[in-house]
């Protein structure tokens, strides 16, 4: 038998939620009061959740390891958050944000979790809307909405290119107000290093203040890890320099399984690679393919001359033209997923149409929405015979307002006027759809320990829709969250404060700092930089957007490699009793060197393509991702087994009541 | 290019600090100002020294992280960025460039260009949101028509990234540009002004409590501010307070 149990509730999708909720146990408010809760995590994810826990009465104790609760990196989401509000009246309904979002996810994820997810949609919206969040609105003073990938509705809440950032702002200033209360006890510049069990259960975390440097314990009745994603293993990536999987992946060691970690998400649009100084990756929002059209030219000579400057984009007619998409894809064009969208730019740069220095590259135009905008403008306008500049102007006009601040960033940074030649554009690693397995409940295999937001695996299968995490956040802290957890916390109404003195606190304690003095004791030569972009190197090149055998089997031997050579020569600066940067990415790339080999090891066994986990051995004849439901209609999930080369896997398999498994198709 | 670099060194709150000379070359004009600092940074820990610390986490320009006070700007000579957005292209070859921390009596130094602005949170938690729990029966998020003008000022204001440059450029070391813009959002929104009046007055008096400054009016932070919040925040604040005074 499977250690996996969802606890999914029985009955029909549509009533499982409601009628689980209304027969759920309940913690009376007088209890919650002496209960404490633990959230580590103040995105999306951990914000909505610390501030519906303390606004419900618990005693909240909540960690970022940021200067500031509203830094966490959801505040860099730009396009924007699904809900089946249906306000356009195209046609949206619960039923087709859940069928887009397991169809997107390529079949890999739990029907019962994703309905929920679509059900609880518009409740975000609401709330939102009345925490004083400003969404775009039309003239009417009523909320608009924009598409994304993946679907033929306009279900996307936006703020400009700014959405995660005010949806951030709405959980912090709901954090706030508890944190005023004294409702929520905020430790920010804390990092957590490892998760307390007694007796079975989540009690307790070890943190370090990245101020002073001390080892502290807090203890607490439950702990919600909402930590984010592990996209930094790839050392380049569209993540904030800080994300992180530490928190994820000592609760891993700690007896929580982690599934699906070679699911990751290639955005297809982000601002491609300038050089070896390279930090981190620039997203340009998905929202910018409503009206960017993508294309290489058609001709090899011509993207030859492109590369070597002899040419401008805009030198080339519309027959010279390649909008691959478009042509592969009539149906969706340019609104196709992310992982298909990736997978074409790869294809296009990889025959040799690349357009810059380094072949990896494809433009995204806005020269037709442009001069479309301008005319609906001057028709709504009046003008008679508007000169193709006036139209121009118009146009732009319209752009800027719909997406200034992207087309900003991207001047910014690459010197480049988006508004008169194309974008330059690759994939970059960008999301991890996979993360610590949760039953129903939100809750991993450790009892108590729940873990919600990027950092689960549950909603997204093998590939993300757009605007979607920001909804799975939102819904696991607002929505989900605050239920579950009651009906555990139930249990210990009466069990009073948990010491931090017990022996699993100091066993726990002691271990963070071993592990640390360890790090600062190799005195070895090179940064820790120099090994993170190593190991950033191969799983690009072999845990990346295209995956086989061999390149897997490289990937796992060249991994272990770096990792013994990380342990005998890196050179970690400083002391442990001080603000240590260096000390805090040293202890980060150390679990990255152990997750990636996890990442290599699920993608190898995973011999089928899904979604964003493309294996080349598993092509339809056109190309497109070939799964295998027979074989792997499951969520691979790792159990640690004391040897990070060798972890037990076991098979939660994923039934579809609702849904016919077909081959995904956007033509 | 070829540049040097005076940085402020200071290893911890109570440590004096000075600044100190770092040479650097190879610098292309493509790199970011922190990758730039990346470099450095990598050259130090090879050679043995301790690297310099610095906030950032983003790197584009939107979590509020990073700082530095470049050549005496807040975020140095670029406008409209914050420092992670700022490109080495914006400087000359054999350039000397001055890194210092933000300054300010609310934001103490922690260590080299790293300073302390949790006093930005605790103004926040004293009146900076809206008073509603999480239910999931609020009013639907459309029942509410908000006039897109209020909605696109509202949103202007709320773009503020909570960086402390506007305090930094400030002679003053005034908080009055950040406290207005989140004054202004919500008092621009229908679901924020139920209450304004308490809203404005408990966060003026944390803000003073804090020990920043006075506005006196010079607009320097509307200038070095990276997000462009304006200076009609402030009046729309000294209006808010005005009448909250009266009530
Ligand atoms: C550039 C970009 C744009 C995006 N745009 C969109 C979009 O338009 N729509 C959409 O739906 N999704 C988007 N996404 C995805 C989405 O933003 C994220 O998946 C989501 O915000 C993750 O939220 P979270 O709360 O799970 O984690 P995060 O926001 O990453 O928060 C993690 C938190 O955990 C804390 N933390 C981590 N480790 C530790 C530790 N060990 N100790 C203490 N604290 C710790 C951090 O301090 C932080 O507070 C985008 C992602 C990126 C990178
Ligand atoms: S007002 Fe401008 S300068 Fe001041 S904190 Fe906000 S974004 Fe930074
Ligand atoms: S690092 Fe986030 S704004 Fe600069």
């Amino acid at each position: 038998m499977s250690v996996l149990d969802s606890k999914i509730p029985a009955g029909s999708l549509d009533r499982k939620w409601s009628d689980y909720k209304n027969k759920i146990r309940l913690v009376n408010p007088a209890n919650k009061r002496s209960i404490d809760v633990i959230v580590v995590g103040t995105g999306l994810a951990g914000g909505s959740a610390s501030a519906a826990l303390a606004e419900l009465g618990y005693s909240v104790k909540a960690f970022c390891f940021q200067d500031s609760p509203r830094r966490a990196h959801s505040i860099a989401a730009q396009g924007g958050i699904n809900a089946a509000k249906n306000y356009q009246g195209d046609g949206d309904s619960t039923f087709r944000l859940f069928y887009d979002t397991i169809k997107g996810g390529d079949y890999r994820s739990r029907e019962a979790n994703v309905y929920r997810l679509a059900e609880v949609s518009a409740n975000i919206i609401d709330q939102c809307v009345a925490q004083g969040v400003p969404f775009a609105r039309d003239y009417g003073g009523l909320l608009d909405n924009r598409s994304f990938g993946g679907v033929q509705v306009s279900r996307t809440f936006y703020a400009k290119g700014q959405t995660g950032q005010q949806l951030l702002l709405g959980a912090y200033s709901a954090m706030s107000r508890q944190i005023g209360k004294g409702k929520i006890k905020m430790h920010t510049r804390h990092e957590m290093l490892d998760l307390v069990i007694v007796d079975g259960k989540a009690r307790g975390i070890i943190a370090r203040n990245l101020v002073t440097g001390e080892i502290e314990r807090h203890s607490a009745h439950a702990v919600v890890i909402a930590s984010g994603g592990y996209g930094n293993v790839f050392f380049l990536s569209t993540n904030a320099m800080g994300s992180n999987v530490t928190a994820a992946w000592r609760i891993h060691k700690k007896g929580a399984h982690f599934a699906n970690p070679c699911f990751t998400q290639i955005h297809p649009t982000c601002i491609p690679v300038s050089g070896d100084h390279q930090s981190k990756l620039t997203l340009m929002s998905e929202s910018l393919r409503n009206d960017g059209r993508i294309w290489v030219p058609k001709h090899m000579e011509d993207a030859e001359k492109i590369r070597t400057g002899k040419m401008k984009p805009t030198d080339l007619t519309e027959e010279n033209r390649d909008y691959y998409l478009e042509r592969r894809y009539p149906s969706f064009g340019n609104l196709v997923p992310r992982d298909v969208a990736s997978r074409a730019a790869k294809e296009r740069c990889d025959a040799g149409f690349g357009v810059n220095a380094t072949g990896e590259a494809v433009y995204l135009d806005f020269a037709s929405a442009i001069m479309r905008y301008g005319k609906e403008q001057a028709n709504i306008q009046h003008l008679e015979n508007p000169t193709e500049s006036d139209i121009y102007k118009l146009g732009r006009d319209v752009v800027e307002a719909k997406y200034g601040n992207l087309f900003q960033m991207y001047y910014k940074i690459t010197d480049d006027n988006p508004y008169e030649t194309p974008m330059k554009i690759y994939p970059a690693v960008h999301y991890t759809m996979g993360g610590i397995w949760v039953d129903y409940n939100l809750m991993s295999a450790i009892q108590g320990c729940y873990v919600t937001g990027e950092a689960n695996f549950s909603d997204h299968g093998a590939n993300r829709l757009g605007a979607s995490a920001l909804m799975q956040g939102l819904a696991d802290g607002y929505f989900v969250l605050p239920y579950t957890i009651g009906d555990y916390l139930a249990d210990d109404i009466r069990t009073g404060t948990i010491s931090i003195d017990s022996p699993e606190f100091i066993e726990a304690e002691n271990q963070v700092r071993s592990q640390l003095e360890k790090l600062l004791n190799i005195q070895g030569t090179k940064s820790v930089d120099y090994f993170h972009k190593r190991l950033g190197k191969v799983m690009w090149d072999k845990v990346g957007m295209a995956r086989n055998t061999q390149g897997l089997n490289e990937a796992i031997a060249e991994i272990q490699e770096i990792r013994n050579e990380f342990y005998q020569n890196v050179r970690v600066t400083g002391k442990m009793n001080e603000f240590n940067p260096e000390l805090e990415k040293a202890s980060r790339v150390a679990d990255f060197l152990e997750l990636g080999e996890l990442m290599a090891i699920d993608a190898l066994n995973r011999a089928e393509s899904c979604g964003g986990h493309f294996r080349e051995e598993s092509q339809t004849e056109e190309g497109e991702a070939l799964r295998d439901d027979d074989n792997y209609a499951y969520v691979a999930a790792w159990e640690y087994s004391g040897d990070v080369t060798k972890p037990n896997l076991h098979k939660e398999d994923l039934v579809y009541e609702n849904i016919k498994l077909v081959q995904r198709s956007y033509k | 290019m070829k540049l040097t670099l005076k940085i402020w060194r200071q290893k911890g709150p109570n440590d004096k600090g000075q600044m100190v000379t770092y040479p650097i070359d190879n610098i292309d004009g493509d790199m970011s100002f922190l990758e730039m600092m990346d470099v450095l940074n990598n050259q130090l820990i090879e050679s043995g020294d301790d690297p310099i610390a610095f906030d950032h986490d983003c790197r584009e320009g939107i979590c509020g992280m990073c700082s530095l006070y470049i050549n005496g700007e807040a975020h140095g000579p670029d406008r409209g960025v914050t420092t992670c957005q700022l490109h080495m292209r914006k400087f000359s070859d054999g350039e000397t460039i001055y890194i210092e921390p933000w300054r300010a009596k609310a934001f103490p130094v922690i260590k080299d260009l790293v300073v302390d602005r949790s006093s930005f949170d605790r103004i926040m938690a004293s009146g900076g949101f809206v008073s509603v729990n999480t239910s999931g029966n609020t009013v639907d998020a459309n029942a509410i028509p908000v006039p897109k003008a209020d909605a696109d000022n509202a949103f202007e204001a709320a773009t503020c990234i909570g960086c402390g440059a506007c305090v930094a450029s400030c002679k003053n070391a005034s908080a009055m540009l950040f406290v207005s813009a989140k004054v202004s959002q919500l008092a621009l929104l229908p679901q924020g002004q139920v209450e304004a009046a308490d809203r404005v007055l408990n966060m003026v008096k944390t803000m003073d409590e804090e020990g920043f400054g006075n506005c006196t009016n010079t607009g320097a932070c509307e200038v070095e501010c990276p997000k462009g919040i304006s200076l009609e925040n402030i009046a729309r604040m000294n209006r808010e307070y005005m009448s909250a005074m009266v009530k």
